[in-house]
């Protein structure tokens, strides 16, 4: 063990107990699979999409809770917890495809709608069991802002096997995802369906979202699918490597937000990561080399140097 | 070497390259492309021509499954599109897709070897090779690790022509080939087009310049909403097809 004063660097050493290891590790892949995943999304331009999907989760998680206590059991499971959120943000996805397909509604209204709407729902869901006695409420709002502290074993197993499904899934089909991202037009002519690479994007982003309801909350998710990518940006012209990037950044975000949080386990661990992704998108906005602010002043005063030197 | 290749003549003087039947397509409510038969053989350049709004690029979308077909058949070479991918190429407009994506000139042309190698098949070094043999193709061998967004229009239009060649295609159906590129662009484009052309491919472009039809394309297919008239420019590209398709006052465009 490392000396007692300075227990902080414990957990982002991996040396705060064998279950701090595992949350630190398990956030760690899923800010990874956020990251990947979140950049397919950013180069589809759907990123706002996920908002409303993670704020659609909440009144899932409320009716699952209340379900589980109506049939006898303490409402803990995580799990069913997850299967309940995973379903109401499929009816939230499907509100949000509806609204944007069938109606006049604009992509974003649609998406602000459904995501207040539904947050407005779960909050009263919420506040509804609140008043009740039975089940072990406490915790519940740990989905809002994410609370890594605290955290089962086996919840930190099944968010590390999530995070790293969804990445690997994601990786694995990065051709067609690119292909559509691209240029849909040219994808359908080579036969990949749009729509239905769409939809896979889609559930896989449902799953990183869900697997990251416990660490990062679904307020906050959104961050850590949209922040990376737009990092990762600024480091290269090439998507592999901007989804690697991102990867990176997500990876770097979840891992120090859980260690954080289990040496300090009131911090909001969400907003921890999130405050971490962007420290990492303030770094690469300044020192990018493709595109952040201080390699592109460099670049101008070098071809004010040529002018000079030839005029 | 330059990878091209010849297409069997027996097969390019009796089956078209594309033939379309009774196609018809329609938004909502309106249709915008009605029963409209076509045929485009190998080895000819075709235009496409008529006013805003006459279906042409809706015509070319629902040819090749991009926006379904309200009735209709199509067929690529005697066969089903589904069954030859390869051999059949869409150049979209340039402003249908996003030139800052994170790509290089290469990567946009890998993408068209994508029936090749599928979702999980291994990029080899020879598949890089005839990415680059195509981009030297169409003359971009200095831009192709650039950036897509670095490039000029007429340059960004060639990129496309490159992906098309890398997918090995014998029928290339352009939508507005020489939108928003400069007189000197257009040129040069049209010469690789004419190259393709006198290989043995197909070309087909919608395109909106009626002054430089005849320079440009040996067949055109005047199109609003129906065909109006099909068959090489000197016997089909007339005075009166013209009046028909753009209505009289149109006809002062020539």
């Amino acid at each position: 063990m490392a000396p007692a004063a300075l227990p902080m660097f414990d957990a982002f050493l991996l040396q705060a107990g064998y279950n701090a290891t595992l949350v630190t590790l398990g956030s760690m892949l899923l800010g990874v699979a956020a990251g990947v995943t979140g950049t397919f999304l950013y180069l589809r331009k759907r990123s706002l999409i996920s908002d409303a999907l993670a704020h659609a989760t909440l009144p899932g998680v409320g009716l699952a809770f209340l379900l589980m206590v109506a049939l006898g059991g303490d409402g803990r499971s995580l799990p069913l917890l997850l299967v309940g959120a995973g379903l109401s943000a499929l009816a939230g996805l499907l509100c949000v495809h509806l609204l944007s397909t069938r109606t006049r509604l604009p992509l974003d209204a649609a998406v602000g709608a459904v995501l207040s709407v539904s947050y407005g729902l779960g909050i009263v869901i919420l506040t509804v069991i609140q008043t009740l006695s039975a089940g072990r409420q406490a915790g519940l709002e740990g989905f809002l802002l994410g609370s890594a502290a605290g955290m089962l074993r086996s919840d930190a197993l099944l968010i590390g096997f999530g995070g790293a499904t969804a990445a690997l899934l994601v990786i694995l089909f990065r051709r067609p995802l690119l292909l559509v991202a691209f240029d849909a037009g040219y994808a359908a002519t080579r036969g990949v369906s749009p729509a239905r690479t769409d939809l896979m994007l889609m559930v896989l982003v449902l799953a990183v979202t869900l697997t990251g309801l416990k660490v990062v909350g679904l307020i906050l998710i959104v961050a850590l699918l949209i922040i990376p990518p737009v990092a990762a940006r600024l480091w290269s012209d090439r998507a592999g490597v901007v989804v690697a990037v991102a990867g990176g950044i997500g990876g770097a975000a979840g891992y120090g937000g859980a260690a954080a949080s289990a040496t300090a386990p009131d911090l909001p661990t969400g907003a921890v990561i999130v405050l971490l992704a962007f420290a990492a998108f303030v770094i690469s906005l300044l020192v990018g080399p493709v595109r952040g602010l201080i390699p592109q002043a460099l670049r101008r005063a070098r071809m004010r140097g040529h002018l000079d030197g030839t005029g | 070497m330059i990878p091209h290749r010849q297409i069997a003549p027996v097969a390019s003087l009796t089956v078209p390259a594309l033939s379309i039947s009774g196609l018809s397509v329609a938004y909502d409510d309106a249709i915008v492309v009605g029963d409209v038969d076509a045929r485009f053989m190998s080895g000819t350049m075709t235009a496409i021509i008529g006013p805003n709004g006459a279906g042409k690029s809706s015509l070319l979308k629902a040819t090749l499954g991009i926006v379904p077909k309200l009735a209709g058949h199509v067929a690529f070479f005697g066969e089903p599109l589904e069954t030859i991918r390869d051999r059949v190429a869409y150049v979209p407009q340039r402003a249908g897709v996003d030139w800052d994506f994170p790509a290089r000139v290469i990567d946009v042309v890998l993408m068209g070897l994508y029936g090749e190698l599928g979702i999980f098949g291994r990029l080899r070094p020879s598949h890089e090779k005839r990415a680059m043999d195509c981009i030297a193709r169409v003359g971009l061998t200095d831009f192709a690790r650039r950036q897509i967004g670095a490039l000029s229009g007429g340059q960004q239009q060639r990129v496309f022509l490159a992906r098309a060649l890398a997918q090995r295609a014998d029928i290339l159906l352009l939508d507005e080939p020489f939108a928003g590129v400069d007189a000197a662009t257009e040129k040069a484009l049209v010469q690789v087009l004419h190259a393709l052309r006198d290989e043995g491919r197909a070309i087909v472009a919608v395109h909106h310049d009626l002054a430089t039809v005849p320079a440009y394309f040996d067949h055109v297919l005047l199109l609003n909403r129906r065909r109006i008239a099909e068959g090489p420019v000197a016997t089909a590209f007339t005075e009166k097809a013209l009046a028909e398709t753009y209505g009289t006052r149109g006809a002062a465009h020539v």
